[in-house]
């Protein structure tokens, strides 16, 4: 394109976000980050405070230990549901699809005699296969995926009832169980165990390490804008709070294998939403579905694969909540298909699409999770639970479109 | 009472970090036609915003005199109170309500809180005859066009006992029928006393219906010109809206014209809600490596509809007819297999079907060719940046780096990342539905040597547009098309308006005669 370049008017008229001072561009990124940040930092307040009511129980190795393990499901539904939500779609059915899993895992198990991973491996396929079943009517009929998942939400848990016959299946055999209750093998006998101060230390280098990668790949095309300060600011919380939830960890049970899954599903997520083609055109749906369709994106595949993801995400969900409760239950996840779409709004994710992130859902659940834990320990009623948990997702959503007038008052 | 009906004095309006209106003046004569022009970006719409109180007034400084008043607007319903009425740009009406419906909404005939109907369509029916419109006031919006919507919401403006009617790009999405309507009502407007201001790139329309021009560059008045009084020539507007000279508004270029690339031929699409109706009948067309082939057509003739339904079967059903490749056919029943083929389509309506707005440059540029970017189902991003920087300095994309986000540039710069996002899939062919519209003159200027250059690569261009100049500036060779015909296949040193007009115009009650071509 050399013709270009010798074009014969060039024009320097105003370029958005012009370089402002040395001293200001700190401010100005800051400000930028406001939502990020706002986020962190109600994460903190939420904690300190909780640590400061419950005299120190918020913190204490089993409690934390319980707190990973008893919002494990809900982050995984998270992590599906950021992904159709940022595609511009929602999924109600997940908290019905979690009993239905939940209920044909029991029914395999001890009706069918199937051994457990068997089991488990054909849950993740019912999953797909749910997913599948809805994915088709949204991506390929049109339905809007309101009408589907709510549909969905009903007919799901009229399954859950019909395959355990509104009874209640339990127990489970403990491999099973271990999938949502059970810990990495110990070493040690006493004081902090080692395997679990290993894995906090691989996280907190791998963290460190993909920081800086990612800022010098940015330098390098001049695209960093965040200051250094505050990366180093960054970077230092997130090792100290990795490595001080590992302390905590190995100084109680050591490290649950559900936190092992999670962690591998948030970094393949995050990684996937962030880098990947099937991401970038999740994005792109969600952004502008006729430009995205126009730019030669399948978008009624993304959208059914999705959804299939969803389905899959939610079986092991359904999979890790009922070897948790060793029980699977007709009226098992009533509810939950709220707290994860909260989890994912209060995480930054914008109700029209093309916007949320991975991580932001996971701490928008961990949100959740810890004003349900706090609450339960100061031995709040649920109806105040409830009634304090609407007004957090209203706020977080509130300070949100407070954030874009601001922003979108300084563009023009 | 004087003659100056307005007077805005030293408004200043900033963003954070950018002032966007510096010390404007405005004076505007009772029943007078003003036009107010600039480039894109140039404050006219903040100027307006600021008139009609979507600024309220201690968002800004300066003064605003009504009949010689000072007044302070605090939002829209002060000033329209004050019978001062903006139409923007973007048609804001209601698409599943009446026309009388959207006529009065916010301001409907009722008692007691209930609707009075038959008030409401009766003084809808008037106002529609004095906008010259003749539909049943109880029609909805989304039955009538966009030129009859425009009446509307001009007859929206007579409900409000208007004043002063502001009018920004008021014939942008017009074909040329409906802009000479449109410009005869506000004439006709005027003989009733109402002011007109109207915001608009098309410097023909000034000529034809401005009492006074007043001309905005970087948030500050240039000058007032009268139409009347001074010789005001296109080209004296426009050194005033650039602030230099423009030799040519079309660069110099000479097509070195190669073998036949593409090749449409018996193309027939049907209307994708009404599979009976014809949108395209038979077309038949073609282009060469390094073409510059134009499409002309007044709204609604199917030039839109015909590129789209080529281009992966995006519009329409029904579609039958054969498109080859160098000779060879090819298939382009998806997106994904025209883009396969070599084909790109760059769209007339960006925001709505070009861009992520919401995403920053490098994603949209890389959007139709992420393919070339992937290793193992992941994008390399530093590549992804390497080529978008490339394309930012290349195309001349005004922003500090690629990681801006699109909805935050300018109209021409827009146009400019949608025309690095096709020309990094590598197409062969390029149709370019309206690339100039809502463009400034400089950045038009840029968009013609994007276009003569890619001709220079080999490529095929095919460029549809409404601007019939536009078309005889740059093709080599224009069809016309009228009612999904092609009527005509015009070579450049034929091609006049009066010609096109003529076959554009053309009615499908008499069919063309081959050998009048």
């Amino acid at each position: 394109m050399s013709a270009t370049s010798d074009l014969k008017n060039p024009r320097q008229d105003l370029v958005p976000g012009k370089q402002p001072g040395p001293l200001g561009s700190a401010a100005t990124y800051l400000a930028g980050q406001l939502r990020q940040i706002g986020l962190f930092i109600a994460l903190l307040v939420i904690v300190i405070f909780f640590q400061i009511a419950t005299n120190g129980i918020t913190l204490r190795p089993i409690n934390v230990s319980n707190l990973v393990i008893q919002n494990s499901y809900i982050l995984i539904l998270a992590i599906g549901m950021v992904m159709i939500i940022i595609a511009g779609h929602i999924d109600l059915s997940v908290g019905s699809v979690v009993a239905f899993i939940g209920a044909m895992s029991g029914v395999m198990i001890t009706q069918w005699g199937l051994p457990w991973w068997v089991a488990i491996i054909l849950c993740l396929i019912l999953g797909a296969l749910v997913g599948a079943w809805q994915g088709f009517w949204v991506a390929y009929f049109g339905i809007p995926a309101f009408i589907v998942t709510l549909a969905g939400m009903l007919a799901f848990r009229g399954a859950a009832q019909i395959a355990l016959q509104n009874q209640q299946i339990s127990p489970f055999p403990s491999q099973f169980r271990a999938l949502g209750s059970g810990f990495l093998p110990a070493f040690g006998t006493s004081g902090y165990e080692p395997l679990t101060l290993i894995i906090g230390a691989v996280a907190a280098i791998a963290i460190v390490l993909s920081g800086f990668r990612g800022r010098a790949v940015r330098r390098k095309y001049e695209l960093e804008d965040e200051p250094f300060a505050w990366f180093i600011v960054k970077m230092a919380f997130t090792v100290a709070l990795v490595v001080y939830v590992a302390f905590l960890l190995a100084s109680y049970s050591g490290t649950p294998i559900v936190l092992v899954v999670l962690g591998a599903l948030v970094v393949i997520y995050a990684s996937v939403m962030r880098n990947s083609v099937f991401g970038r055109h999740t994005y792109a749906i969600g952004g502008n579905l006729q430009a995205a369709s126009l730019s030669g994106v399948k978008t009624k595949r993304v959208t059914f694969l999705l959804f299939v993801n969803m389905g899959v995400i939610s079986a092991l969900a359904g999979l890790v909540f009922t070897g948790q409760l060793n029980l699977a239950s007709p009226s098992a996840g009533t509810g939950f298909e709220l707290d994860a779409i909260a989890a994912v709004f209060i995480g930054g994710a914008a109700v029209t699409g093309g916007i949320g992130t991975v991580p932001g859902a996971i701490v928008g659940g961990l949100i959740i999770g810890i004003l349900n834990n706090g609450m339960s320990i100061l031995g709040v009623g649920t109806e105040y639970q409830s009634l304090i948990k609407g007004l957090v997702l209203l706020a977080a959503v509130a300070f949100d479109v407070f954030n874009k007038r601001r922003a979108a008052s300084s563009i023009k | 009472m004087s003659n100056t009906i307005l007077e805005m004095r030293d408004i200043t309006k900033t963003f954070p970090g950018v002032k966007a209106l510096q010390d404007v003046t405005l004076e505007v004569e009772r029943g007078q036609v003003h036009a107010i022009c600039g480039e894109n970006g140039a404050g006219k719409s903040t100027l307006m915003k600021v008139l009609s109180g979507v600024y309220p007034a201690s968002t800004f400084d300066g003064q605003i005199l009504l009949d010689g008043q000072p007044v302070e607007f605090k939002n829209i319903n002060d000033s329209e109170a004050a019978g001062v009425v903006i139409i923007h740009q973007e048609l804001a009406l209601s698409p599943f309500l009446s026309i009388a419906e959207n006529i009065f909404l916010g301001n409907e005939r009722s008692k007691r809180g209930f609707i009075n109907w038959n008030d409401t369509n009766l003084e809808a029916a008037k106002l529609l005859a004095r906008v010259g419109l003749r539909d049943n006031p109880v029609t909805k919006i989304v039955d009538i066009g966009v030129g009859k919507q425009q009446l509307v919401e001009i007859a929206k403006a007579l409900s409000k006992k208007v004043k002063i009617l502001i009018l920004d790009e008021p014939t942008a999405a017009l074909n040329d029928d409906d802009s000479a309507h449109l410009l005869d009502l506000i004439k006709s407007l005027q003989s009733q006393g109402i002011t007109s201001i109207i915001i608009s790139h098309k410097l023909n329309e000034i000529k034809a219906i401005a009492d006074k021009v007043t001309i905005i560059r970087d948030g500050k008045t240039i000058e007032t010109l009268d139409m009347h009084a001074d010789e005001v020539s296109e080209d004296r507007i426009i050194k005033a809206m650039v602030g230099r000279d423009l030799e040519s508004r079309y660069p110099e270029h000479e097509s070195t014209i190669g073998e036949e690339l593409l090749r449409i031929e018996d193309w027939t699409v049907h209307h994708p809600l009404d599979a009976s109706r014809e949108i395209v009948h038979q077309a038949n067309l073609s282009v060469k490596a390094g073409e510059i082939v134009g499409i002309a057509g007044l709204m609604g003739a199917g030039r839109t509809e015909l590129a789209m339904s080529v281009f992966g079967h995006s519009y329409g059903t029904r579609i039958s007819g054969t498109v080859y490749k160098r000779g060879v056919p090819i298939q382009t029943n998806t997106v994904s297999n025209a883009i396969k083929n070599g084909l790109a389509y760059a769209t007339e309506d960006r925001k709505r079907y070009g861009l992520n707005l919401i995403d920053d440059i490098k994603r949209n540029v890389s959007g139709a060719a992420l393919g070339k970017l992937e290793h193992l189902g992941f994008v390399d991003a530093s590549k992804e940046t390497t080529v978008a920087e490339g394309y930012r300095k290349s195309m001349n994309i005004k922003a500090p780096n690629v990681s801006v986000l699109t909805g935050k540039l300018s109209g021409g710069n827009q146009q400019k990342v949608v025309l690095s996002k096709w020309m990094y899939s590598d197409p062969e062919v390029l149709i370019l539905d309206e690339p100039t519209r809502g463009i400034d003159v400089g950045a038009k200027y840029e968009i013609y040597t994007i276009i003569n250059a890619l001709a220079d690569q080999g490529k095929g261009v095919i460029v549809i547009s409404s601007e019939l100049p536009e078309l005889l500036g740059i093709c080599d060779r224009i069809y016309t098309l009228s009612e999904g015909r092609i009527t005509a296949d015009v070579p450049r040193d034929q091609a006049t308006p009066e010609y096109l007009l003529k076959y554009m115009t053309q009615e499908r009650e008499a069919p063309v005669n081959e050998r009048d071509i």
